[in-house]
């Protein structure tokens, strides 16, 4: 009797068990590299790759969508796309920050003649972005397992030029400091050519928010800012050239894009909508260089 | 009175040390990265030169130990941190340009910048254990706690540091500041020796 009554507790315990992992997340895979914990999940139809962390949800890197993996699944990668919106036939593009490879695989399908060369610290990422997120070198895609600032300076060295720099290297749990700094967008900016631009996936909360854009402002002069609120994410879209190409000019690519992002889920003229001009940043703020750099410190 | 002296201004370089070393850091980070081999570099060549300046400090001391010569020792380790003040990136661009590979390029910018700084700084400690001790009964207390004092001081470094300073002030300007701090520590230290002679 006891017994009976002891297997029902333990058949119920399992069957809640089954029961509540049926909707949570399965792991495939859990790798420990130099500078993190890296997980990928799988979650009803989306896979995705997380840093595992104390904050609540973690940071997520990257997610694919299965039922369709051409997908964009975040937001901020679409808005990314806004590169596209400005330059559509970019033939150079350096992606600093890998996560799962979304974009370059993305990039690659949409600007098949580009090519791409992925910067990511962590070889333990690229390993995982190739096994579960279809990331691949090909003959136009390449990857280079660096710092970005030291990869940008060895760019320099080389004397090699991009029309568009993604730099895609903050998660929000914490930000290498030295990739925020004047010198280093000034470094960026070096390696543009003259119709060049660099959009980069930072924050649009905490008061990092007012440092940071009088940093691209020092470097740059006026930028695009694609800024979302609620997500605490925004673009920065800035140009090597003083003048930004106009809004009209933009539209005009948003219309011929429609067809080419559809298929990837993405409205060119949702990331339309968010263009803003406008400084919404305390001007006053300190900028951020090498020799005040405390970006963690201020988030 | 010179027990007092000798205890603030091992502290002052216990401090002093931690600062430079977190610095560090940030010093290398635009060159060579902010990986762990970066950080790796900096303890390196820190512990490296801290063991040697021990040596050095320790030998010093058997020589007609006084204020005045303890007093040179800060004097010479403010004036070492000159290079790292003001040529910091020539000096790490020159490197970056030699060397490909970040951790070896960290390693010899680290040696560069801060082993002849740190080596000065480390024979701060054996010296003052020397100028403190009275007796060979008490020689091991008395070497407790001047340990004790200047490892607080490096907590303190530690900790103001990172949590505070590089949030109000450039890292030239913190470096500026040990500068003075070892300055007048020698100042203190040499005053104390003509002090003492009258």
């Amino acid at each position: 009797m006891i017994k009976n009554k002891r297997f029902g507790l333990i058949a119920f315990l399992l069957g809640l068990l089954l029961a509540h992992s049926a909707h949570a997340a399965k792991t495939l895979q859990t790798e420990k590299s130099l500078y993190r914990n890296i997980v990928v999940i799988e979650e009803g139809n989306r896979r995705c790759m997380i840093f595992e962390s104390r904050n609540d949800p973690p940071p997520y890197q990257s997610c694919m969508d299965l039922r369709n993996k051409d997908k964009l699944v975040f937001n901020y990668t679409k808005l990314i796309l806004s590169g596209l919106l400005y330059n559509p036939k970019p033939k150079r593009i350096l992606v600093i920050g890998l996560g799962g490879g979304t974009l370059p695989v993305a990039l690659n399908k949409m600007v098949p003649e580009a090519i791409i060369e992925s910067v990511e610290i962590d070889p333990a990422v690229v390993k995982l972005a190739r096994k579960y997120f279809h990331y691949e070198d090909n003959n136009k895609v390449s990857t280079h397992i660096f710092d970005g600032r030291v990869y940008v300076k060895r760019a320099l060295l080389k004397k090699q030029q991009y029309d568009w720099i993604i730099l895609d290297a903050f998660n929000g749990d914490y930000i290498p400091e030295h990739l925020m700094t004047q010198e280093y967008f000034a470094e960026l900016r070096g390696l543009l050519s003259d119709e060049g631009i660099i959009t980069s996936n930072t924050f649009s909360d905490s008061r990092l928010y007012d440092h940071e854009s009088v940093t691209y402002h020092k470097v740059f002069g006026d930028f695009y800012n694609l800024r979302r609120r609620s997500t605490g994410n925004r673009i920065v879209l800035a140009a090597k050239s003083d003048e930004l190409v106009s809004m009209n000019r933009i539209k005009r690519h948003a219309n011929q894009l429609r067809h080419k992002f559809s298929k990837f889920g993405v409205d060119p003229q949702w990331i339309l909508k968010h263009f803003r001009k406008s400084k919404d940043w305390n001007e006053e703020a300190r900028s951020l260089s090498d020799q005040y750099s405390p970006a963690n410190l201020l988030k | 009175m010179l027990k007092t002296l000798i205890l603030l201004l091992a502290f002052c370089a216990g401090f002093s040390i931690m600062t430079v070393e977190l610095l560090g850091g940030r010093i290398l980070a635009p060159y060579f990265g902010g990986s762990i081999y970066v950080w790796g570099s900096i303890i390196t060549v820190f512990m490296l030169a801290l063991s040697i300046g021990y040596l050095a400090g320790g030998k010093l001391s058997t020589q007609s130990p006084n204020t005045r010569k303890y007093g040179s020792l800060f004097i010479f380790s403010g004036l070492a941190l000159f290079p790292l003040i003001l040529f910091s990136e020539s000096i790490m661009q020159w490197v970056f340009l030699q060397i490909e590979d970040p951790r070896f390029g960290s390693l010899t910018g680290a040696m560069l910048l801060f082993f002849i700084p740190t080596t000065l700084m480390g024979m701060i400690a054996p010296y003052s254990v020397r100028l403190l001790i009275e007796s060979t009964e008490n020689s091991g207390q008395t070497a407790g706690f001047l340990y004790f004092v200047s490892t607080i001081g490096s907590a303190l470094g530690t900790i103001m540091t990172s949590f505070y300073f590089v949030l109000w002030f450039e890292i030239n300007t913190i470096l500026w500041v040990v500068f003075a701090v070892f300055m007048l520590a020698g100042g203190l230290a040499t005053g104390y020796y003509y002090y003492d002679k009258k």
